[in-house]
């Protein structure tokens, strides 16, 4: 908000932050304006209310969840780096940083199975690692209009299910989940352009 | 050969058009006919529309011709082909009549040809792809289009002050600029014929197509613009009318897309009250969109751009609105009166090229001309998609950037808009026309000629298709939230908050106002795949019932339909009947053909209708009927079958969940394996070891090997709803222990107890006769995501099953009684007294029975067994003739 905004000593571990995030300097910079604009009492994190604010989000079917992937373990506080985080999965994936990034770094957050695994996370709720047929059940009650009804949209629940499960278990593991869209360009679906 | 015909046959027809006038001409007017002529020769009152009938019929039949040669329209585009035959069509008119008669007229290319193939293209048109795209798209139409026409119109300007271009072409600045922008535009009739045969990726294609149609405003304004100019002449022209000409673009474009979009609503509007006229639904569709077109043209607005924003923006509530026979026909009538407009278009082209009258040639001209508008393109392009690479999250790479340039095809609007120039004010015009033929010919044919290989040896990425799935479906609806909601966290409005906004508002108050009550679902995507899974399910699974049907009576049709039998025929029947008497006490001799019948109805009922109504505990065998096929496909459309497996599958999970649970075929192994070990230790007589032996290595062999194909089908497939052929061991099995379930009971087989039959269950089904009866296309109903729900019931069914069974030596002494006699009367039986009593879902009565037998049948059995090796050995003769049956069974099924 009222910050100059010139020189990057605002943000507080801004090198580790980018280290590990990849985000260049100005996008940085933004996300940390806006991290303050959203910070309402200058508390120097976020809570809950501070993201429920967000007028779009209240109407997003997936808004409390993506709410909650900020929040993981049940913490009621989300510092900078923890909110540059999970905005780093949505960072473009650069070829060419793909290309000579090191083997024996962790995978970047914005890598292809990061960004996936963040969508899986939002499916599943209870964290088994599985989405269950209620889960998916769940997910498709907030995407599907009103006009479908419960039965049907059981059904589809069930198909959705089926169609991924692989091992017979009913439910979609993590590899089913990637598996079912492995022809879809990821990389391309989940990224924000100006996150770069 | 074939094309070669193609002008002969259009000759007479075009001929006859043209010979007959002259004749008829002085013939009617010339003697009035005194009275009551008996006979009368009208041509004039049907010519017009005759000779378009013709026209149109002549363009078919050569579509027809071009199409016979798949090696030939491969390699060269349709509409390459079709330029070509107008060349020559356009050649023996000229020769006729000594005049060029037929030309591509502007006033019919405008006002009819264009409408259809533009209204196709955009009700067509992917729309979250163009959206995606919009900037890219509208960048290179309006900048790429303003470019070449500049770039092109100044460059030829400054060959002809150089001197190349002769004298004799009278032009000046503005001249080449009107020139520039009428053939700068990149046409989508062109691009269309030429790019749906490439098969490049869908955001190439997108862009390529999308400029071309948007371009049109673009066009339309610089023609009009510079044509006015012209006509002023260049010294009266003011400031303030280029102030004009930059606002008549925008008047133009926008307000070509407001037209567009309000027909859009009214279109959309209409449809939703249709609910008792279904049958003018695609009437209306038509009426409104060509109503669009005819109102922006008559506002001098871009009516291209209008009747596209109308496709685009009435589809999604359009479709919604109408009926599903609507739907169809308005696709087909879209699809053939486009298809029909682009043929005579390109065959028209080609005609028109002859009339030497109207064209001046000059090569400096053409050959500078040429070599601006593709230098040009390529240099806009290259320009372009550089700075909107800055901004585009996947940039377009170089392999993209030479499609795109070399994409650039100039066709027939260029060509309507150099003949409606006026020859009085633009001198040049014959020049005009010449180059511009040449032009559209160069591209159309050299560039679509090329453009194949070119994609081919760049390796542009092409498109894939693949069949949607659910999962997809949902999944790309969450990216899309969850982009929306990172956008909302971040704080910037970008193109995936917008399109939040514009989703709600359409569901808050567009859907709300324009689409019917009932219709909100069929709006929602993911509602829609589903529906189409199943309809694709439901029609697959009636195709390939179909299909398996003749498959399986094809190695019995020689029976059925010739009255001299074959000798397999002949065998089978007497194998059969042979067994019949031996092995049950008999009750009526049947024919051959009545059991054969009998086997096939028991089967086709059995091994494809069960599976899916088998988790019906009241559902009975003896009940299905021919009505039943109805009832189950009705059935399938409901979607309530899937509901129904999954909830057994549940329950049988519940039940069994500890127990086992291994896949189907491992215990369908499992169980051969203990098949094979019983026989070993059975010590059965020799020879019966020996034929059994036989018998049981083919069979294995076979299903050992279509084990194999199917688990690698199922690989392949694993993402999508594709029906594979697959040994389906499972949905036989699921045929044959409820078939000879129901038939255990059945009062008349007296001696072989009804254990008896269940437990040669296993082995039948294992291995037995599965290849027999089933041809591999019975298979192939199969949809992937339900054997995963087939495997789980069967293998919970063989975990109840199984353990006695597998202990239990008895049930390996049957085998070597000649299976094919008792199948054949068990399906008879049950086709001839229908028993509803015996309804048990076979699961439960399976278990029941297992538990039980194991203790009280083997005695039973054991009696029996002297009474069957008897059987067996006199009548070894039906055994072996059983086994023969089998393989050529086999064979036949194979083939």
């Amino acid at each position: 908000m009222g910050s100059s905004g010139s020189h990057a000593t605002v943000i507080p571990d801004g090198d580790s932050i980018r280290r590990e995030t990849g985000f260049s300097q100005a996008s940085l910079l933004r996300l940390y304006h806006r991290f303050r604009a959203l910070d309402r009492n200058k508390k120097g994190y976020l809570s809950r209310m501070d993201l429920q604010q967000i007028g779009a989000l209240a109407v997003n079917p997936l808004g409390d969840r993506i709410i909650d992937s900020f929040f993981p373990d049940g913490s009621q506080r989300v510092d900078f780096s923890g909110f540059v985080r999970v905005l780093a999965h949505f960072r473009p994936v650069d070829e060419e940083e793909a290309g000579i990034r090191d083997p024996k770094q962790p995978e970047p957050l914005n890598s292809r199975m990061n960004k996936l695994r963040f969508a899986f996370q939002l499916y599943d709720l209870d964290r088994d690692g599985k989405i269950s047929r209620h889960e998916m059940l769940q997910v498709l009650r907030l995407m599907v209009g009103v006009q479908v009804t419960e039965e049907q949209l059981e059904s589809i629940a069930d198909r959705t299910v089926q169609e991924a499960d692989e091992d017979g278990d009913g439910a979609v593991s993590f590899l089913e989940f990637t598996k079912s869209l492995e022809k879809m360009n990821i990389e391309q679906k989940m990224s924000i352009r100006i996150l770069k | 050969m074939l094309r070669a015909a193609v002008p002969l046959l259009g000759l007479p027809l075009a001929g006859a058009g043209i010979t007959e006038e002259p004749t008829q001409e002085p013939g009617s007017p010339g003697e009035p006919p005194p009275g009551l002529a008996l006979f009368r020769w009208q041509w004039h009152e049907v010519e017009a529309p005759y000779l378009v009938a013709l026209w149109i019929l002549v363009a078919s039949l050569a579509k027809i011709v071009f199409h016979l040669s798949r090696k030939v329209t491969s390699l060269v585009p349709e509409s390459c082909l079709l330029i070509l035959l107008g060349l020559v069509l356009g050649g023996v008119v000229l020769a006729v009549a000594k005049k060029a008669e037929y030309q591509l007229e502007p006033g019919t290319f405008f006002l009819f040809l264009l409408p259809p193939i533009v209204l196709d293209s955009g009700y067509f048109m992917p729309s979250r792809l163009f959206f995606d795209n919009l900037g890219a798209i509208l960048t290179y139409a309006v900048v790429g289009t303003l470019w070449n026409a500049f770039t092109t119109g100044a460059a030829l300007w400054g060959l002809q002050q150089a001197g190349l271009v002769a004298p004799r072409v009278q032009a000046g600045l503005l001249d080449f600029l009107l020139f520039g922008s009428l053939i700068s535009a990149v046409d989508p009739v062109a691009v269309l014929a030429v790019f749906e045969e490439v098969h490049v990726n869908e955001t190439l294609f997108i862009i390529v197509f999308g400029e071309s149609l948007l371009n049109d405003a673009v066009t339309v304004v610089l023609y009009k613009v510079c044509n006015s100019f012209v006509e002023m002449g260049s010294a009266k022209v003011q400031a303030t009318d280029y102030l004009k000409g930059v606002a008549s673009l925008f008047v133009v474009s926008l307000g070509g897309a407001a037209v567009g979009l309000v027909f859009a609503f009214l279109l959309a509007l209409t449809t939703r009250f249709t609910k008792r006229v279904r049958i003018i639904e695609p009437l209306l569709v038509f009426l409104l969109a060509y109503a669009a077109y005819l109102t922006a043209e008559m506002a001098s607005l871009s009516a291209i751009l209008a009747v596209t924003m109308c496709g685009l923006g009435c589809k999604k509530y359009v479709e919604a609105n109408i009926s599903h026979k609507s739907r169809t026909t308005v696709k087909y009538t879209m699809k053939t009166l486009a298809s029909c407009a682009e043929t005579v278009i390109f065959m028209l082209l080609g005609i028109s090229a002859v009339d030497s009258s109207k064209w001046a040639w000059d090569s400096g001209l053409v050959l500078g001309t040429l070599f601006f508008i593709l230098f040009f393109r390529a240099l806009g392009v290259v320009l372009q998609t550089w700075v909107l690479n800055q901004f585009r999250l996947v940039p377009l790479d170089k392999i993209d950037q030479v499609v795109m340039s070399y994409g650039g095809l100039r066709g027939a609007v260029a060509f309507a808009l150099v003949i409606l120039l006026d020859r009085n004010k633009v001198p040049a015009k014959d020049y005009f026309v010449a180059t511009t033929i040449v032009v559209v010919f160069f591209t159309v044919i050299v560039q679509g000629l090329t453009i194949k290989p070119l994609v081919k040896w760049l390796k542009v990425k092409r498109s894939e298709h693949h069949k949607p799935t659910l999962n997809q479906e949902l999944h790309e609806h969450t990216f899309d939230h969850i982009l929306a909601a990172v956008e909302d966290v971040v704080g910037h409005h970008g193109y995936h908050y917008w399109r939040d906004r514009w989703e709600q508002f359409d569901k808050k108050y567009l859907s709300q106002l324009l689409m019917r009550r009932s219709a909100y679902r069929i709006r929602d995507q993911i509602w829609d795949v589903y529906y189409r899974l199943n309809i694709r399910d439901a029609i697959s699974f009636v195709g390939g019932h179909v299909l398996s049907s003749t498959g399986l009576s094809l190695p019995s049709m020689p029976s059925r339909n010739s009255v001299a039998e074959t000798s397999v025929t002949n065998l089978l029947r007497e194998s059969g009947s042979g067994a019949c008497l031996d092995l049950q006490v008999i009750d009526t001799v049947r024919s051959g053909r009545d059991r054969e019948d009998a086997v096939m109805h028991h089967l086709l009922c059995g091994g494809l209708y069960k599976p899916r109504r088998r988790y019906k505990a009241s559902c009975s065998r003896h009940f299905i009927s021919e009505d039943a096929q109805e009832r189950q496909d009705k059935e399938i459309f409901q979607q309530n079958m899937k509901r129904r497996l999954e909830s057994f599958k549940s329950t049988k999970h519940n039940i069994c969940f500890t127990k086992n649970k291994p896949r189907p075929r491992k215990a369908g192994r499992k169980k051969k394996d203990g098949v094979a070990n019983a026989d070993a230790t059975n010590g059965k007589p020799p020879r019966d070891l020996g034929f059994q032996d036989t018998a049981a290595v083919t069979l294995t062999v076979e299903s050992e090997e279509e084990e194999s194909d199917s688990s690698e089908t199922e690989k392949e497939d694993d993402e999508g709803i594709i029906f594979v052929a697959r040994a389906t061991s499972e949905v036989l099995q699921e045929g044959k222990v409820s078939g000879s379930f129901e038939v255990c009971p059945s009062p008349r087989i007296i001696p072989p107890s009804p254990t008896c039959a269940e437990k040669e269950l296993p082995w039948k089904s294992g291995q037995g006769d599965q290849a027999v009866y089933v041809s591999s296309e019975t298979t192939k109903i199969v949809p992937v995501d339900m054997q995963t729900g087939w495997n789980q019931s069967i293998s919970s069914l063989e975990s109840l099953a199984s353990p006695p069974c597998t202990q239990a030596p008895t049930l390996t002494r049957l085998p070597p009684r000649p299976l094919g006699a008792e199948e054949p009367r068990a399906a008879l039986d049950l086709l001839s007294d229908p028993r509803p009593g015996f309804a048990f879902p076979p699961s439960l009565a399976k278990a029941g029975r297992s538990r039980s037998e194991s203790s009280a049948d083997i005695p039973q059995q054991q009696e029996l067994q002297p009474l069957m090796g008897h059987k067996d050995q006199t009548h070894l003769s039906p055994g072996t003739a059983n086994s023969h049956w089998c393989i050529q069974f086999n064979k036949g099924g194979r083939l």
